[in-house]
């Protein structure tokens, strides 16, 4: 007991004295992951409409297979992206295996599916006619996509908050295609999971109270997010 | 009469806790190297021991780091590891009693079969470690505080070279996970024969350098101190430390072959002198 107190109090430490090692690490995560989201953004919210907007044959197994992606265990994404990527594999010429740009590919890939979902249900659920009333209003296609996205402001933000905090979680396809390797592949997931195995918690512990608090702060957001909606919904 | 059937259940449930308790003493927990496990020595060892013996052995397979700390918080009975100067600080604080040498094994340094660093034939390790520093080749380290890293840190030190060269990459992973990432890198590593030699067939590298009596690696076993925890099964871990240095142990590590190739040799001893163990870290 008294040994998982001095190792709490080290781990406090190294959050509030800034240790240089522990915040690059959080840098490291914070970079991959919202360079993940940043990209994996447009294209979701240009597919998500379609499902919301266009019918087309086939759209239920599209939006099934969707929901089945988000299911998909990151260490299979980590598995199948390790072997394109393998010097052996189709995609070895990139030379992209044990960079941040693969574990970015990663995420996208894990980001992908929920921020699709998301952004799918909350775009159905703004009036039909609003895109109509638009058009007619005399808002270009761009404008009117524009004007649906304010309309599902709130649930465009909770997607990106619900997508960010799954991807900069997830260990299975950061270690198998990032390496964990220190200065340059080495997020909070992968040096908790890798690190303590030298005996050393203190770190661990530290990165982990980090991913807790964002955790937090992100469903804070969350709630807040749904609380502004539900009102302006009734106002 | 639901009552009773709960009641009975609960009665069943504290038995069998009881009896796990009671088989508990005769489990040995064995924290050792990743190295040492996946060669397959102590596959090949341990059932022998456990036939004649009264003992269930738990192998836990870490980091010397680990293992070590394992040890510490006394989550282990005993210890088989390989960095003679960590060691010698376990004993010294109190942590564990015993030590003894028992074997040894050797390290190389593999990289690229068309070696693009030059560091091919050679048998200086320390040389070789300071070409590839010199020459910016990319490095991939364990950086995990494993008895392997212990050693390449110790190479470095006597190469008079600090590795912060930008293709210095640092894993902190196992000697498994850094050969594969050193094979899709096509870059250069320090491993342990063992592992290397479990391994090589899936791996896009070849043997640089070899035979430096720097690259040796010697092995101690070291009992947890049972005047710091109650519940060690300090009397197993004796059992089979003693073992282990007997005739018929020494014997048997001897006899063990990987791929046909010889991995260990025994040299039961006293415990290791870092200062003057070959290859100390």
């Amino acid at each position: 007991m008294h040994e998982l107190m001095a190792t709490m109090g080290k781990a406090l430490h190294l959050l509030v004295s800034f240790d240089p090692a522990l915040w690059e690490i959080i840098g490291v995560s914070f970079r991959v992951s919202l360079t993940a989201i940043l990209v994996a953004l447009p294209p979701a919210l240009l597919v998500a409409l379609v499902l919301a907007r266009v019918a087309f044959p086939g759209r239920w197994l599209a939006i099934s297979l969707v929901n089945t992606f988000m299911a998909v265990p990151t260490v299979v994404v980590g598995l199948v992206l390790f072997m394109l990527l393998s010097r052996s594999g189709p995609l070895g010429e990139w030379q992209l295996l044990f960079t941040q740009r693969a574990m970015v590919i990663g995420q996208i890939i894990l980001a992908s599916p929920i921020l699709i979902a998301m952004l799918h249900s909350s775009l159905q659920s703004i009036d039909q006619r609003a895109w109509e009333t638009a058009r007619q209003l005399g808002a270009g296609r761009l404008q009117a996509f524009a004007m649906l996205i304010h309309e599902a402001r709130f649930g465009v933000i909770a997607a990106v908050l619900a997508a960010f905090g799954r991807i900069i979680a997830e260990v299975g396809s950061a270690v198998m295609i990032g390496g964990n390797i220190e200065h340059f592949t080495r997020t909070i997931t992968t040096a908790i999971a890798l690190e303590t195995l030298k005996g050393e918690f203190a770190q661990g512990i530290a990165l982990g109270m980090v991913l807790l608090l964002l955790a937090l702060l992100l469903n804070v957001l969350l709630g807040v997010m749904r609380g502004r909606g539900q009102q302006m919904v009734s106002a | 009469m639901l009552k009773r059937r709960l009641s009975l259940l609960a009665i069943a449930a504290v038995t069998a806790m009881l009896a796990t308790g009671a088989q508990a003493a005769e489990i040995i927990r064995l924290a050792t190297t990743t190295s040492t496990y996946n060669s397959g020595l102590l596959d090949y060892l341990l059932p022998k021991f456990e036939q004649d013996h009264p003992y269930q052995i738990q192998v836990i397979p870490v980091g010397t780091g680990k293992a070590l700390r394992l040890g510490r918080d006394g989550d282990v009975d005993l210890v088989l590891t390989h960095a003679p100067a960590a060691e010698k600080a376990f004993v010294d604080a109190g942590y564990g009693v015993e030590p003894h040498g028992v074997m040894y094994n050797d390290f190389v340094i593999v990289g690229p079969s068309d070696d693009p660093a030059g560091i091919k034939g050679g048998d200086d390790a320390v040389k070789a470690l300071a070409t590839l520093a010199d020459k910016n080749a990319t490095f991939v380290s364990r950086g995990d505080d494993s008895g392997t890293n212990k050693k390449e840190n110790h190479l470095w030190k006597a190469a008079g070279v600090t590795p912060d060269f930008s293709n210095y990459k640092a894993a902190g992973q196992g000697m498994g996970a850094v050969l594969k990432m050193t094979s899709e890198l096509q870059g250069y590593t320090l491993t342990d024969r063992g592992t290397w030699l479990a391994m090589k067939d899936n791996l896009d590298l070849s043997i640089l350098v070899e035979g430096d009596t720097k690259l040796f690696n010697p092995y101690q076993v070291i009992l947890v101190n049972p005047e710091r925890y109650k519940n060690l099964n300090t009397e197993g871990a004796r059992a089979l430390a003693q073992w282990l240095i007997s005739d018929e142990g020494q014997t048997l590590i001897d006899a063990f072959r990987l791929k046909g190739k010889v991995l260990f040799h025994a040299s039961a001893g006293e415990a290791v002198d870092p200062s003057k163990a070959v290859g100390a870290n």
